[in-house]
């Protein structure tokens, strides 16, 4: 499999959050920043890493009646050993992704994948699968908290934008400015997705 | 009461699970084409919804907490949520038969709404008892069956408009779920 393709397609095109629409709880709610955005991308990512591997492993264990239930209890395990390594190694991030920790359990994408590629496919590509779903989400996470926290509290990682006296605009931080920007960002990835489909 | 009636207003408008907590989006912007599936997807959460506030509620305080296995909790409820939905399908099918019929679809689909594990975790976070667990996860579905079936209406309405072609399907209904949003935001400070 063609490494570049399979991260472009990814990132752009089958992007998790953008091209498929798929674990919007929790882009919606930690991309207040860019930083809880990566936070929260990385745990992602560490799961449907480490889920991938698992089922790829034992998916000619797995009866096919119980798959779903036993996918499940898998994703639940890595979840249970995220949201302990966060809260010893990352305590702030911990306190502010909060809920959404315990929540990535219910993650479409990690389940999708889990489903639709580690139990048909070998361990190496599975895991290949996994990263790079992984960075896909993290990356549209970033792009989203970026944004936001540019036009919501003026400063990126800390990074100050605009000069101190100029106002911000509040919404963006809030709950609607999540809804806003991320339709209109789902516009422009459209737009670069076709762009990138008309090169081949 | 004023207390319980509090928490009701609250849950449905103040605090609304889609629009201040981000819970249940993906059936939100999944099943909110029509809004004869947005009642029907209203009507099965908020059975489920209750009952595993109820369920969850008793797992935790009779056995997670005796047992000192708390750090187990996800796994647990997820379970307890998967196996609910599993069971409330096969009785309905047995008993209602015509309310099964009618929320078909949508019970297995509820399962990885993230609305019910979230809410369940939430009522144990915020150290509530057997009743106001029962009363606070009925609100929140109350909530999301708000949100849910204004949306529907709002997107039933759209497709004889003329949206510009770049903003047609999803990017569309995410800036009204944003305007309604902001409209929601009205309610906030009303009750706390």
């Amino acid at each position: 499999m063609n490494l570049i393709e399979k991260f472009k397609k990814t990132f752009f095109i089958e992007n998790p959050v953008t091209g498929l629409l798929l674990g919007l709880c929790p882009t919606l709610a930690v991309t207040s920043s860019a930083e809880n955005g990566i936070g929260m991308g990385l745990a992602t990512t560490f799961v449907l890493v480490g889920s991938n591997l698992v089922v790829s492993i034992l998916k000619n264990v797995i009866p096919n009646r119980v798959r779903i239930p036993a996918f499940i209890v898998v994703i639940a395990t890595f979840v249970t050993i995220v949201d302990m390594g966060l809260q010893a190694t990352f305590f702030e991030l911990h306190k502010t992704l909060g809920l959404f920790i315990p929540l990535i359990v219910v993650n479409c994408i990690i389940l999708g994948r889990a489903e639709a590629f580690a139990s048909k496919n070998g361990v190496w590509d599975s895991f290949i699968d996994g990263f790079a779903n992984g960075l896909g989400f993290t990356f549209a996470l970033f792009i989203l908290g970026s944004i936001r926290e540019i036009f919501g509290s003026g400063a990126i990682l800390g990074f100050k934008f605009w000069p101190e006296e100029y106002r911000t605009i509040l919404v963006f931080v809030l709950a609607p400015g999540a809804f806003l920007t991320l339709g209109f960002m789902l516009v422009g990835m459209n737009k670069i997705s076709k762009v990138l489909q008309g090169d081949k | 009461m004023a207390q319980y009636i509090l928490l009701i207003i609250g849950a449905i408008f103040v605090n609304n699970v889609v629009f201040t907590k981000f819970l249940g989006i993906c059936p939100y912007m999944g099943v909110s084409k029509k809004i004869d599936t947005a009642i029907g997807m209203t009507m099965a959460v908020t059975f489920v919804l209750t009952l595993a506030g109820a369920i969850t509620y008793i797992v935790q305080n009779f056995v997670l907490v005796p047992m000192d296995i708390t750090y187990l909790q996800t796994i647990v409820f997820i379970l307890v949520i998967a196996s609910l939905v599993q069971f409330v399908e096969i009785v309905m099918k047995k008993v209602a038969p015509a309310l099964y019929k009618a929320l078909g679809i949508f019970l297995p689909l509820i399962t990885t709404n993230c609305a019910i594990l979230g809410v369940a975790i939430l009522s144990v976070q915020s150290k509530f008892n057997f009743l106001l667990t029962v009363i606070f996860s009925f609100a929140s579905a109350l909530g999301f069956g708000v949100a849910l079936i204004l949306f529907a209406g709002i997107r039933e309405a759209l497709d004889t408009r003329d949206v510009p072609k770049v903003f047609a399907g999803s990017p569309i209904a995410m800036i009204i779920a944003g305007i309604l949003a902001l409209a929601f935001m009205g309610f906030s400070g009303m009750v706390k």
